[in-house]
Parts: structure tokens; sequence; C-alpha cells
């Protein structure tokens, strides 16, 4: 039998001797594709034949299209034990097969992840599920022992660290800020008008937006957009450390990398949640206000009179007090993630989107937890 | 186990008993034994993914032993406490394989940040010390520059700059020579055996640069991939020309003979 390519010929044959010729011919190139195997295993469930001879003198063209087919075809005739015959071939040819198996292929070094049965991946996922478990709460101990020894003044990181991260993520991060937080207000006075204007109320657009942004909408869109800008950054930074040896080069010099690294990153966002927070408050309101002078007829002073008469002082204490929070939780979020990141350049992206949904799913959490603590506190 | 120095002989630098080495459940070398003595430059060799770099970081503690322990002098590496741990290794220095300069940092920086954590200098001095550590290794004026800014050979030698920072009894190197010049690995290999004059430190390489091995290796342990473990140990040149196993002398006269 044989397979026709565009260009190229593969001829099965069986000899009276019990001989099957495996023959090539015409040009075979990597770009119309590898001759079958496919084939030569179908002929040999037929019947196992006492020889395989392979012929390639009617080659006009071959690459490694040729040598990976017939290295394929080699190891299937010695897995069943068949003679293989290689003198037909031309001399180029076989002395790259000749070096393609001069070293024999290293039985561990596929470490058996080709077995895919559900069963086993599940079972997989649960130890690797377990694994990681168990290095989030270690890390996290590791942390609170730090920061104890942090408050009794121990803890060793160069202040210009800290200077360079308060910048990085405190005064950086205010376009962005007051862009999604001036839309914020703007969306809730939108929300509210519609609503108000039915019961020609449109002034309590002011207490809406007023209360929900310094409660919560502040504190929480802030904590969002940091989440996105800071913790990955922190997890990728700790991250390609770690592929750089930086970490190792640390850690032999008995330099605490929890100390050097982790905590003024914590202490750096934990310090300015609180003022991004704030500002963000205050670019809410001025979204609000907007729309209410803008289309509900409102005076700026009237809007903003009315906005201070609603909030109260509980309410932004409460907005600031959750903002450092979110930032402390973004911050371990993303450095724990980038502490166990792996020692290759994709596993550094992984980590970075990693610490971006633990650090938003924290502080989803820490929000409704929030709300439930307040509500009860009556706050 | 026989503890290393038990004979009243000088304690050796660095002794490993019976150390097997894995990732999980895959051996990587089994049943580790030598010794390194004070003074020695003692090479670590092999294939390609025997184990070497893996085999340094155990004697550093960055990895944990499967079985066996390592030694400082006549004391337990492998089970000492933290604290204990960090101050055994600070007599000692480690240029790792990619130079693993801190990127955030100055190269002064880089050698300063040593200085400043386990020395009473004052910044003056600091900066001082740091600068000439650089200029040994042929860095003078670099002190401002940043890791990314200069070569991949200049970063490795800003990498032994810091290493050296604290003046370490003995020295970790993981293929100081790969990626440089010839002159440059020559001139390393020179100074490697410096240091060792005139500190007196001792010196732990990973290499595969045979003309350097032969150079500068006083000592040697050979590791096979194929058997997972040590197949010979001794001086280089020996090993050369008179050891029983075919592999070691092959690898040592790149193939031939
Ligand atoms: N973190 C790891 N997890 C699992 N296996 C690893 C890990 N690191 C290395 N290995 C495996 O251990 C083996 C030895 O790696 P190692 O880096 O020690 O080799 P090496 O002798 O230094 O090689 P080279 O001379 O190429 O630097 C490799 O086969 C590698 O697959
Ligand atoms: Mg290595």
């Amino acid at each position: 039998m044989s397979v026709q390519s565009p260009t190229g010929e593969l001829a099965l044959t069986r000899l009276p001797g019990g001989t099957l010729v495996v023959r090539l011919a015409g040009a075979w190139r990597l770009d119309h594709g590898l001759p079958p195997l496919h084939e030569l295993r179908r002929e040999l469930r037929e019947a196992t034949p006492a020889r395989i001879a392979f012929e390639g003198e009617g080659l006009t063209h071959w690459d490694s299209a040729v040598v990976a087919f017939l290295a394929g075809a080699s190891s299937i005739a010695r897995e069943s034990g068949i003679p293989i015959d290689r003198s037909g071939l031309p001399e180029g040819l076989r002395r790259l097969l000749d070096l393609a198996e001069a070293v024999p292929e290293k039985d561990d070094a596929k470490d058996g992840s080709n077995i895919d049965d559900f069963v086993h991946r599940l079972g997989e996922k649960a130890i690797e599920t377990h694994r990681l478990f168990r290095s989030d709460l270690q890390f996290l101990g590791h942390l609170a022992l730090t920061v104890g020894r942090a408050f009794r003044g121990r803890a060793r990181f160069r202040g210009s660290d800290l200077a360079y991260l308060i910048q990085q993520n405190g005064f950086e991060a205010l376009p962005i800020v007051t862009l999604v937080t001036f839309l914020l207000g703007l969306i809730l006075a939108f929300v509210g008008a519609i609503q108000l204007q039915t019961f020609g109320a449109t002034i309590f657009v002011a207490d809406l937006v007023g209360v929900a942004m310094v409660r919560d909408m502040g504190a929480l869109i802030t904590g969002i957009i940091m989440a996105g800008r800071s913790g990955a950054a922190f997890a990728a930074q700790l991250g390609s450390m770690k592929v750089t040896q930086e970490i190792d080069a640390l850690e032999t010099m008995s330099i605490s990398s929890m100390d050097f690294l982790v905590l003024p990153r914590i202490a750096a966002l934990f310090l300015m949640m609180p003022l991004l927070t704030l500002y963000g408050d205050a670019m809410g309101i001025l979204g609000g206000a907007f729309v209410g002078v803008s289309m509900l007829d409102l005076s700026l002073v009237e809007y903003l009179f009315q906005t201070a008469d609603a909030v109260s002082m509980s309410h932004v204490v409460g907005g600031v007090f959750k903002g450092a929070v979110y930032g402390a939780l973004i911050a371990i979020a993303g450095c724990l993630r980038g502490v166990q990141c792996g020692r290759s350049s994709s596993a550094v992206g992984e980590a970075a989107t990693a610490a971006v949904v633990t650090g938003i799913v924290a502080i989803i959490v820490a929000c409704g937890v929030f709300a439930f603590a307040f509500y009860v506190l009556g706050i | 186990m026989a503890d290393p120095g038990a004979n009243g002989a000088t304690p050796p630098a660095i002794a490993v008993r019976d150390l097997t080495m894995a990732y999980g459940d895959f051996v990587l070398q089994r049943d580790l034994h030598f010794t390194i003595d004070v003074g020695d430059i003692f090479v670590i060799m092999g294939g390609s993914g025997c184990g070497k770099s893996t085999l340094l970081r155990h004697l550093i503690g960055l990895n944990e032993p499967a079985r066996g322990e390592v030694f400082y002098g006549t004391e337990s590496f492998t089970h000492a406490p933290p604290g204990r741990r960090a101050e055994m290794l600070r007599r000692v220095g480690v240029l790792y394989q990619s130079g693993a300069l801190w990127s955030s940092m100055t190269l002064a920086e880089n050698v300063a940040l040593p200085l400043g954590e386990f020395t009473t200098l004052s910044e003056a001095e600091i900066r001082e010390v740091a600068a000439l550590k650089l200029a040994l290794v042929g860095l003078a004026g670099f002190e401002d520059y940043y890791p990314a800014d200069i070569s991949g050979g200049m970063q490795k030698r800003a990498g032994l700059a810091r290493a050296m920072a604290l003046d370490p009894e003995i020295l970790f190197f993981d293929e100081p020579s790969a990626g440089l010049d010839p002159l440059s690995a020559r001139h390393l290999d020179e100074l490697i055996v410096e240091l060792r004059d005139s500190l007196g430190s001792t010196i732990v390489v990973v290499t595969h640069e045979l003309e350097s091995i032969f150079a500068i290796g006083t000592n040697s342990v050979f590791l096979d991939a194929e058997s997972r473990t040590m197949i010979a140990t001794g001086v280089p040149t020996e090993l050369r020309d008179h050891s029983e196993q075919e592999q070691v002398r092959r690898f040592l006269k790149r193939g031939e003979g």
C-alpha cells in the first residue's frame, strides 16, 4: 500500500521473506506534513514482519519531517522487538538518526503527567490545593511574627524603599483614582436622580452620593483600583526577584525577605490607602455635584451644604478605616502570590493575575463583613 | 554517623555526610559523602542537569536534604536552629549563576547592604569599602550604575563583589565563568586563587570549564547523572589521568581518550 503527499510518496511493501520495506520517495517537507506513522502502525497490526527495511533512494528532498518519521518508526519497531535495517537510507539521514538516539530517553524526565483521567486530575488538584493552602497559612504566620517584631522596632528595611513605595503606590495613583471616583460619583448621582425626580426631591441626590461614597464606595472602588495597580505590581516584583535568585541572595545573607520586601509594601499601602480613600470620597462628591449643578438645577453651595449635613464624622472615619484594612489586604495578597511564584517568567504573569483575583476577593469579603458589623454596631 | 573531624585533626570547612537530594519523589543524587578542607578550591563537576546547582543550594540551606547532613566545621548545619544557621551563613558568600544582584539598587548599594546590616561601619566607611570591593573585580567607577545598565559579565563580577563584601571564610560560586570572555574568565580564576591565598578563604566552585578546573581546583567531586551519585572525588588533574571511572576521564578529556 502507499500514501501520497503533494510531493512525496510513502510505500509499504511486504517481501516474500517476511521483510517489510518502508520506502520514501519524492520530496518530504515539514510544511507539507510528516509521513503518516499510523499507516505503519496499521500495517504492523495486520502481521508482524520479521524485519523492517527503510529505503530512501528515491528521496529528492528531505528535512526534519522524514527524520521525525523515521525516529518514530524505529522506536515503534524497537518496542515490538522487530529488527530494523537502515542501510537503504541516505548517509546524512542515517547520521542524524544516530545522533537522535545517542542518548537514551530519560525515563523519569516525563513526570507521568500523561496519565490523564478524571480521578487522577482530581487527586492532583486536591493535593495542589492543600499544598497552596498550607503555604498561605505559613506565609500569614510568618508575617504575623514579622509584624510583631516590627512593633518592637526589630524589623529591618530601608527607609528609602518605603519612601519610594509610598510615592509609587500613593501619589502616582492619584490620576486614576481621580478619574474613577469622579465617574462613580457621577453614576451614583444619575441613578439617584431618576428615582428622586419622581418625588421632586432631587436635592437628596447629595445625601445619596455623599453617604454612599464616604461610607463604602470610596474605599471599595479605590481598593479595587489599587488591587489591579499595586497588588499585581507587588506580585510581579517579588516573583521576578525569585526568578532571578535575588530573594535567595537575601536569604543567604540572613536578611529576611519578609522584613526587607514584604513589610515596606504592606506599610506603604496601609498608610496610603486611607489618604487615597479620603481623596476618592471628595472626588466622588464632586462628581455628584457636577450632575446636580449641570442637570438638576441645584446650586453648588446648596449641594455641598446638603452633603455636609448628610455625612457624619463616623461615616468618614469608618470609610477611612476600611480603606486602611483594604490596603493591607491588597498588599498581603500581592506579596503572598509573589512569594509563592514559581521560577519561570510565565509563573510571574500567573502570580500577578492571582494577586489581583485574591486581592479583590479579599476586599469584597471584608466589605461584606464590615457592612454586617457596622449594621450590628449601629454605625 | 561519624562526626567530621572527630579524630582530632583540623576540622574541615564543610563536610557532607550521606546526603540525598530530591525534588518531591524525584531523587536527584544519593549518598553524597565528601569533605571540603579549609583553604581548598573545591570543584563540583558533572554533566548538565546532574544536580550541581542543587547541591550548592543544599550547602547554603536554600534546599533541605531528603536524607543526610551538611556540617560546617564540626557543627551540623542541617540541624542547626534558624538563628544559629543565620550566624553560620554570615561567614559565607555566594555568587549565583545569574548574578542575582538586587535590581532596585545600584552596584554600590548592593555591596553596601550586607555591610550596613552586619557591621558597625559608618555610612562613609561603608561607601569606601563598597568602592574597594567593586574595584577589586574591575568595576571601579560603576558604583552608581544599576544592574540592568551593565553587561552580563559585569553583573557577574558585581555579584562577586557583593559576595566578598563581608570577607567570608567560605565563598560559593555557581558557574562563575559562564558568559565571560576568555580573558575575563582567566582574570576571575586568578582572583579566586588570590582570595584564597590572601584571605585564606575556602572556595567551592560549580563549573564545567575544564581549563579553570585544572588551573585552580585542588579537590573535587564528580556527580554522575546516570547512576545518580558521586563517582569520583580527588584532585582534578589526578582524576583526569588516573581515575578508574571511564566517564570521569572522558569528561575531563572532553570525550577524547
Ligand atoms: N525546583 C525544581 N523542581 C523540580 N526539579 C528541579 C527543580 N530545579 C531543578 N530541578 C531538576 O533537577 C535537575 C538538576 O538541576 P540543577 O540546576 O541542579 O542542574 P545543574 O547540574 O546545575 O545543571 P547545569 O550545569 O545545566 O546548570 C534538573 O534535571 C532539573 O530538572
Ligand atoms: Mg547549574
